[in-house]
């Protein structure tokens, strides 16, 4: 593909307005939920179903990586590519396996550690936080799990989706380290290449990439959903908020 | 006609609503759970509650049992119970019982018998209060429901 600036961005520009973001249903993203408590799996569950994800929830990070195949006594015949995980978000707390050790399992493995994987908790110390984040955490939120929170992986996994797709295509180099930055950079989108694409003129970094679906909606997939409260519920964090881990505390209840 | 009790109904559930988050018996959380509620999941909120009312209980049953042994001493154990009573009930919104599990975890953590014992009896309170305007609210849903039964489309 041509490197010239001028030619790719127009050739981008004219994919991104052909590029249909509302994945088809075998590209829904699949999330591996993971809570020992059945409450919170079943709040999990249907947050992320209703922002239009494929849900597996099991109760334990043995079980997780049971279903990952990563598990040494019994590891699942079925092959990576069926599973096609997207995402894992995990409990922090978690009797036997914690969620930072079923992090660690993650990252070591070669097949899964691109996985992005999301911790959850109850306590929001920032020891915990720092500790995830290094270990290669893609984000941490405090729980209670919000749709806020749920939205704001959601809108990150579309923009992921479209990055991975380019890189399949053969473009920008600089593209290939995105996957492994940090949620809070990568929801900046005047960091990424692909801000280029999209008004100069923009005053501040979008909130999320959303910015790359129709302004009208949050998500194309919500929309047959008739129930208007979940359409006006964005409450997104504010900008400034996004540059730090402590956007994820729950200062006030600004929803 | 029907239409009237179904709106009267309404009215009644939201000022129970009103007075339980003013009471700060419930918090936002629980807002969040009804925004998850709707056709394709018409009876979440009830399903979750019950689920959460079924696995306090439990709990409860469990901390009872540990302090009424009269050579206890595995406040370990009790943290564990507390962490995850704290957990469902932050999830839910049931914003007073989490804050007497707070109370009841740091006098846990002191070993402090006495002050568990107080804690529990608090909690067991609370959560009796909780329970019982829960079921008030489903009851008042589920005669909703009926009374506009007319108004709603028949689901195959």
């Amino acid at each position: 593909m041509a490197r010239n600036g001028v030619v790719s961005m127009h050739w981008r520009s004219e994919k991104i307005d052909g590029f249909d973001l509302s994945p088809p249903d075998d590209e829904q993203v699949h999330v591996l939920a993971v809570d020992d408590s059945l409450v919170d799996r079943k709040v999990i569950e249907r947050l992320l179903k209703i922002s239009c994800c494929k849900v597996t929830a099991v109760d334990s990070g043995i079980r997780a990586l049971q279903f990952l195949g990563l598990d040494e006594e019994k590891s699942s015949s079925v092959g990576f590519d069926d599973l096609k995980v997207d995402l894992i978000i995990t409990d922090y707390c978690m009797p036997g396996m914690t969620g930072y050790e079923l992090l660690k399992k993650i990252k070591e493995s070669s097949t899964f550690r691109e996985i992005p994987v999301v911790i959850m908790s109850s306590e929001n110390v920032m020891a915990r936080i720092d500790r995830c984040l290094e270990e290669g955490a893609e984000d941490f939120i405090v729980k209670p799990v919000k749709l806020s929170d749920v939205k704001r992986l959601r809108d990150y996994m579309t923009a992921r989706e479209f990055r991975v797709k380019n890189q399949q295509i053969g473009n920008n180099n600089n593209i290939k380290n995105n996957n492994k930055r940090r949620l809070r950079e990568t929801c900046d989108l005047s960091s990424s290449p692909l801000s280029m694409l999209f008004s100069s003129s923009s005053p501040s970094p979008s909130l999320s990439p959303s910015s790359l679906s129709s302004p009208s909606s949050p998500s194309p997939c919500l929309s047959p959903l008739p129930s208007p409260p979940i359409l006006s519920y964005s409450a997104p964090c504010s900008p400034t908020s996004l540059d730090s881990p402590t956007r994820r505390l729950k200062m006030s209840s600004s929803d | 006609m029907l239409g009237l009790g179904a709106d009267r109904l309404r009215a009644d559930m939201n000022r129970l609503l009103a007075l339980l988050f003013h009471q700060g018996v419930l918090d936002e959380q629980f807002l969040q759970l009804q925004q998850l509620q709707d056709e394709s999941s018409p009876n979440f909120v009830s399903e979750v509650v019950n689920i959460y009312f079924h696995e306090s209980e439990k709990l409860l049953r469990n901390l009872r049992g540990l302090l009424m042994d009269r050579e206890f001493t595995d406040y370990k154990k009790m943290g564990i119970h507390l962490n995850q009573f704290m957990g469902s009930s932050s999830s839910i919104g049931a914003k007073r019982v989490r804050n007497v599990c707070v109370a009841f975890r740091a006098a846990s953590e002191q070993n402090n018998r006495a002050g568990c014992l107080r804690a529990l009896e608090l909690l067991e309170h609370e959560y009796c209060y909780l329970k019982n305007k829960m079921h008030e609210l489903f009851q008042l849903e589920q005669q909703r429901l009926l009374a506009a039964g007319v108004r709603y489309p028949m689901q195959n």
